[in-house]
């Protein structure tokens, strides 16, 4: 758990950030939004100390931050920096050892565990002897957070870990990203100017400006309960997007066909080729939905609630607008 | 050039144990001062690249340093340290302070700030930060400064001869004095050789280090010049050891002789051969020698009769009673091309002859020397005090170049003739002072570079004649017949003509200081050699 009250920092002139509180429960991604130069960097680089705040409180697991010595402190949160920053001397294996290393861990364990973690991170072994600038981008990246993850932090403070990626890699690794067990009961901050980022990864947005906090919650209050016209505007070049985001297909599933609707069989396996037998989790956004139909009459996709045996709907892309569409006006109107 | 290799080689060859020892001594000054400069400069790179407000004072510091002429430096170092291998290795050390200095800051402060931020934010702390981090991120840069520092050191340490150290410059600044260009040439060489070697090992480690060698390429070399140095330091200090208690009475003498004394009939070999004198002697140059003597860093020394500094460390100068220093009567000589093409020059130098003596002389020389007086302030004083001063014309004639060799006393004489030619004629003058030794100045006068300049009589015979030994015998110390010989011969072989003398005598004499002189009472060359041999 991570608890920031009112923290400001101060450079020169700049009044970086001012005045910030926010709690990060155990096992939570926070994410920090908002445009270039509003302070997110600066708020989470206070959090493990690379910068002090002028005021404010800032407390780990109840423990104030300031208590314990810097390094200490580093060694116990995964931090993934904004430009990945890999030692250019340093091979990937090495990289990956640094924090072990410092935690004096043996040669043995530190392997085992590097090897573990290239499997989750999808890594092969062979770029361990390799050098930063032999990889791509996209690999730099892994093994900055292979570098973050190695010593199982109980935190982990990302800035902009995919910056570096076009938005076609992102949105897939972003995917690939919630999947991952090893994140799963992390405490993440995670930085952002992206809002389809903070979307697709967050369990709660901090929206910040000009090193304020304009609004804190989940993606859903921030889409349809936005606190003023600089969090309405903020979202609106892409909000249709973030709409599809947001809902999920159990969201919408009273709104839905029922499945008393029998469909022809014929039509459905031929049309959907391939997908007769599987169905698709009722847990996805509506947004990831749509990648599954072919936006014809007669092609129908079938959707199963997580939570029990038979529920399942079966419906084409028109079923699915128009059920959408109501569940927006339910939003708005709430 | 077949015939002159020959012979280079055969100098080399006949010299070997010299040029290895010299080699030897001028790779420990070079080595020793360079780990001293890496153990200074590193940490304080280190230092001014946490703390950058000291950045520039300290780098100012060392650029300071780095611009002090290095005789200037050598000489500031013979009241503290005396002369040998001390104050050399802590010369060649302050001119290598700088680049290690400024290298180290640059290449710490121009590591990529991401890597920097990345290792703190993993929980390095400073220093782990600095030493897995920092410093061999920034080992190619470093490297590249002690490189630099290192050909520095290789060239800089020629000078370590003029304090008595050794080294390669013995054979470079011997031959310089002496016209002898296989000398020259056999320091030269192989101080190039060395220079260029070591670049080149260095650009190597250079290129391996960082991703095959990271902090061993480090470690390792700071061993490898620890480890020579270690073993080149008995060797240098081997010649440094004879008489350090030499300013007590009654104890041992030591000389300090100049390379070209060393090597010259007239000086060191004449002193054996006549006179039978056996002293501990030191090689250390001409411009610092005074200032030891003074210091008491070393007794007797080859000074020469009309130098101003006599007056200025009280020195006196022995009787040479058995004559072996020919006269070294000062006479402007003047190519004889221009003596056509300035019709009037020869009457106007020999407006000069006669009017300066030997007293003359020391004090003049004691004004620019001593007194810090500008040599134009000097020679006016003297032309008006002899009545010979004459307003210049500001004439538009041809150009004439006025040489004079690298000391005060030649300044003072190019100063003197100068103004005599723009008081009488309308020709412009140029003067090229400080046109290095003997063999320097006359090449241009050969060479049609200058059109004249103050010769010594001895110096035109013994140096650049270099007559047969009967032929000197027979002319002994007689100033006539030596005046008549070179001028004959210098018409013939050179086609350059000896005008009439100055007046003054500025031959080679043993001096000393003038407390001891008559404390062990010693006047003559004779009673020193009497001296030496009872004590
Ligand atoms: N070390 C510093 N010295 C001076 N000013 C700074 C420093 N670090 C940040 N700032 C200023 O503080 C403000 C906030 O910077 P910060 O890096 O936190 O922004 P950010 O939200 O992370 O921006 P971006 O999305 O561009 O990374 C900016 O105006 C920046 O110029
Ligand atoms: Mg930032």
């Amino acid at each position: 758990m991570i608890e920031l009250s009112g923290v400001s920092k101060r450079f020169g002139n700049t009044q970086a950030v001012k005045d910030v509180s926010f709690t990060v429960e155990s096992g939570e991604t926070m994410v920090l939004l908002g445009t270039s130069g509003c302070g997110k960097t600066t708020t989470l680089k206070m959090i493990n100390r690379l910068i002090e705040p002028d005021a404010g409180k800032i407390s780990i697991h109840g423990q104030s931050a300031s208590d314990e010595k810097p390094e200490m402190l580093r060694r116990k949160i995964g931090y993934v920096m904004q430009n990945i920053g890999l030692f250019p001397h340093y091979t990937i294996s090495e990289n990956i050892a640094i924090v072990p290393k410092l935690l004096k861990w043996t040669v043995e364990k530190t392997r085992e565990r590097t090897h573990e973690l290239l499997e989750k991170l999808r890594l092969s072994p062979d770029c361990l002897a390799l050098f930063p600038h032999e990889l791509s981008g996209g690999q730099q990246q892994r093994v900055g957070l292979a570098r973050a993850l190695v010593a199982d932090p109980a935190i982990l403070l990302m800035d902009e870990p995919f910056g570096a990626l076009d938005n076609v890699t992102r949105s897939e690794i972003h995917v690939e990203f919630k999947a991952l067990e090893e994140l799963k009961r992390k405490t993440i901050v995670m930085v952002t100017h992206d809002v389809q980022e903070a979307f697709d990864l967050a369990d709660r947005i901090c929206l910040m400006n000009k090193g304020e906090v304009v609004q804190i919650g989940t993606a859903k209050d921030l889409l349809y309960r936005p606190v003023n016209d600089f969090a309405r505007q903020f979202l609106d070049g892409a909000r249709l997007a973030l709409e599809f985001k947001c809902a999920r297909i159990k969201d919408l599933w009273e709104l839905l066909p029922q499945p008393a609707t029998i469909r022809n069989d014929a039509a459905f396996s031929k049309d959907s080729g391939g997908i007769k037998d599987r169905f698709q989790s009722a847990d996805l956004s509506v947004w990831l939905a749509i990648t599954y139909f072919n936006f014809t009459e007669n092609d129908y996709v079938s959707f199963i609630l997580d939570n029990g045996p038979g529920w399942i709907k079966t419906f084409n892309f028109q079923e699915l607008s128009q059920a959408f569409y109501r569940y927006q006006q339910q939003n708005i109107h709430e | 050039m077949n015939d002159r290799q020959q012979t280079l080689w055969n100098f080399m060859w006949e010299q070997k144990d010299k040029l290895v020892s010299q080699t030897v001594q001028h790779l420990g000054l070079t080595f020793t001062a360079l780990v001293l400069a890496i153990a200074i400069g590193l940490p304080l790179g280190m230092f001014i690249a946490r703390k950058r407000k000291w950045a520039s004072g300290v780098l100012g510091f060392a650029g300071v340093l780095q611009t002090i002429p290095s005789i200037a430096l050598l000489g500031f170092m013979i009241p503290l340290l005396g002369i040998g291998a001390r104050p050399a290795i802590v010369a060649l050390l302050v001119y290598a302070l700088l680049p290690i200095i400024r290298n180290t800051y640059t290449g710490i402060t121009g590591v990529n700030r991401d890597v920097v931020e990345a290792a703190n934010a993993l929980g390095m702390n400073k220093k782990q930060v600095l030493f897995h981090v920092e410093l061999p991120l920034a080992m190619p840069v470093i490297l590249a400064g002690i490189r630099t520092a290192a050909v520095i050191n290789i060239g800089v340490a020629t000078l370590a001869s003029f304090i008595a150290a050794g080294g390669l410059g013995e054979f470079i600044f011997g031959g310089i004095s002496l016209n002898n260009s296989n000398m020259i040439l056999a320091g030269a060489i192989p101080a190039a050789f060395l220079a260029i070697s070591l670049d080149f090992l260095l650009s190597r480690l250079q290129k391996l280090d960082m991703i095959k060698l990271k902090k061993i390429s480090f470690v390792g070399l700071v061993l490898i010049l620890a480890v020579l140095g270690y073993k080149l330091w008995p060797l240098m200090m081997a010649d440094d050891d004879h008489g350090h208690d030499v300013s007590s009475i009654g104890a041992k003498l030591t000389a300090g002789f100049t390379p070209e004394f060393m090597g010259r009939q007239d000086g060191d070999l004449g002193l054996k051969a006549v006179y039978g004198l056996k002293i501990p002697t030191r090689v250390i140059s001409d411009a610092l020698m005074y200032k030891a003597a003074y210091e008491k860093e070393i007794d007797v020394i080859s000074g020469y009769s009309t130098d101003g500094r006599l007056k200025a460390f009280d020195l006196v100068v022995l009787k040479d009673d058995k004559g072996i220093f020919p006269p070294y009567d000062a006479v402007p000589i003047v190519r004889q091309t221009a003596l056509k093409k300035f019709p009037q020059l020869e009457a106007v130098l020999n407006q000069l002859a006669g009017k300066i003596n030997d007293a003359t002389m020391i004090d003049l020389n004691y004004r620019t020397d001593y007194l810090k007086q500008s040599p134009e302030r000097v020679a006016k004083d003297f032309l008006m005090s002899v009545g010979l001063y004459k307003n210049p014309r500001n004439g538009n004639g041809e150009v004439l170049r006025i040489g004079s060799k690298i000391f005060g006393e030649q300044y003072i004489l190019a100063q003197i003739y100068r103004m005599l030619i723009e008081g009488n004629t309308n020709y412009q003058v140029a003067t090229k002072s400080g046109l290095g030794g003997t063999k320097i100045c006359f090449d241009a006068l050969v060479n049609d570079q200058i059109d004249f300049y103050p010769e010594y009589t001895g110096t035109g015979l013994l140096v650049l004649l270099a007559p047969a030994q009967s032929l000197l015998k027979e002319m002994g110390q007689d100033k006539e017949k030596v005046y008549d010989y070179v001028n004959k011969a210098f018409q013939q072989k050179y086609q350059v003509k000896w005008l009439k003398p100055i007046g003054f005598n500025n031959s080679y004499a043993l001096m000393m200081r003038e407390k001891q002189s008559k404390a062990i009472r010693v006047t003559t060359i004779t009673e020193l050699k009497k001296y030496i041999d009872t004590n």
